[in-house]
């Protein structure tokens, strides 16, 4: 059991859960942006996220505590290491050696964690009353005008791309440094890492031309 | 060269520190930081205040022994160079330069610049070592064959000189990059693989029992390091203890 308690047993979880943390994002991505394209296909598809047994009482859960083990694993991680240097320094120059965006992965993952708390106010929290609480009958057309509506408030969709600006630093990172942690270091590596870097862009740059297009189109 | 110097004192590991400025003049471009800190030191001695104790031994940039963080970066604004290879060429006339010694809960100050870090001699005995019967009849190293690649990334791994730079310009006070080239200059050569399993182990948990920080994966400390120890080390010491871990 010693390798639970070892420091870099602790990197190589944070990596693993924050992978599949990455891998749920394309997925959720796929499925929004179909609502640019397609009402139809976003209600269809929308409508069997919701009411498939599989996605809704086995992934669901598993996304549910991914998210929460990578936060509760990211908070003990930053308390052990502000323990380590307990007197900090006077003149600190981290911009010469590194990045906004690794050294600051604690602000952007919090502005995320509170994002979240908005985005389960503003869906999930309404979803669960709908269907487990008021047993509503099936509507399979009510998602598109219910996304569309939360996207009336220009503060909202602000905060929304707000979000996902820090979700790009916190991906441009995390991502290609999950793969160090659990020990990735080949010729493939510079590779993987552009890849990352892109995926770290493009996502959340997707996620906020959803959030405008949904926005702006209304007002039209 | 005139220059403003805020330095780090600190009587002893008990007492609560400060930085007190000192003005210095007449510094050239061609010394060295060291010796341009010998110069304060004459001063303050020729003047009967206590002189400023930082470590310092070879002053050829090998032994490992001067441990500075000069204006926010260990050893330094220059790259690839130990405290004592800085010159003070790379300030300019009028700078103020803000002297303080490795900051880290594992390498607690004992006085002024001086820190203990005597955490990576017991991460180095917890396992960086391989055993060999020297009883008569020790084999020629040479005898085995080692190809080309592994050989020069053990020996650059090899050249860690183990000044802590890594654990000072880490966020986090991590010596991962420091532990992780011990490891590698022997799980890369046959002679190291023996006892690989429960060195990689054993250092690790040394290395967590010492109280450094968790890798951030910042690249700070490679980029800091005077030896340019690479990150690489990091990832094979992270594959080497997984696999450990898994052979139980």
């Amino acid at each position: 059991m010693a390798i639970l308690s070892s420091s870099i047993a602790r990197k190589v979880a944070m990596a693993l859960s924050g992978l599949f943390l990455v891998f749920f994002l394309a997925q959720h991505f796929t499925i929004n942006f179909t609502s640019v394209i397609d009402p139809d296909t976003f209600n269809s598809w929308s409508h069997f996220m919701g009411h498939n047994i599989l996605v809704q009482f086995v992934l669901q859960p598993v996304l549910i505590f991914g998210v929460v083990f990578h936060f509760i694993m990211g908070i003990i991680l930053e308390i052990r290491n502000n323990n380590a240097r307990q007197i900090s320094y006077k003149s600190f120059k981290g911009n010469r050696n590194s990045t906004w965006a690794s050294r600051n992965m604690i602000i952007s993952g919090a502005v995320i964690l509170a994002f979240l708390g908005l985005h389960f106010y503003d869906f999930w929290f309404p979803e669960i009353v709908h269907k487990y609480v008021e047993s509503n009958p099936l509507d399979a057309t009510r998602y598109y005008p219910e996304l569309v509506h939360k996207f009336e408030s220009p503060i909202r969709t602000g905060l929304y791309c707000l979000a996902f600006v820090l979700l790009a630093l916190h991906l441009w990172h995390g991502f290609s440094s999950s793969f160090q942690s659990m020990g990735w270091s080949n010729k493939y590596s510079r590779g993987l890492r552009a890849f990352t870097q892109f995926y770290a862009i493009f996502i959340p740059l997707g996620f906020i031309f959803i959030a405008l297009y949904l926005h702006f189109n209304q007002i039209h | 060269m005139k220059l403003t110097l805020k330095i780090w004192r600190q009587k002893n590991n008990k007492a609560k520190g400060e930085l007190k400025t000192y003005p210095i003049d007449g510094i050239e471009g061609d010394m060295s930081f060291l010796e341009m800190l010998d110069v304060l030191n004459e001063g303050l001695i020729n003047k009967g205040e206590e002189p400023v104790v930082f470590d310092h031994d070879c002053r050829e940039g090998i032994c490992g022994s001067c441990s500075l963080q000069i204006n926010g970066e260990p050893h330094g604004p220059d790259r690839l160079v130990t405290t004592c290879q800085l010159h003070m060429r790379m300030f300019n006339d009028g700078d103020t330069i803000v002297i303080e010694p490795f900051r880290a809960k594992a390498f607690p100050v004992i006085k002024d610049l001086v820190v203990d870090r005597s955490a990576f001699d017991r991460i180095q005995q917890a396992g960086g070592y391989i055993s060999v019967n020297t009883s008569g009849n020790t084999i020629d190293a040479n005898t085995i064959p080692v190809n080309k690649h592994d050989a020069d990334e053990a020996f650059n791994a090899a050249t860690c000189i183990g000044c802590g730079a890594c654990v000072a310009a880490c966020k986090n006070a991590s010596a991962m990059l420091f532990t992780s080239a011990k490891v590698s200059q022997f799980a890369l050569l046959p002679q190291g693989r023996i006892e690989a399993t429960e060195r990689v182990l054993n250092m690790v948990a040394q290395m967590d029992k010492e109280g450094f920080g968790n890798c951030s994966n910042t690249g700070a400390c490679e980029i800091e390091c005077p030896k340019g120890i690479s990150l690489e080390n990091i990832a094979r010491m992270n594959r080497e203890y997984l696999s450990a871990s898994l052979k139980g």
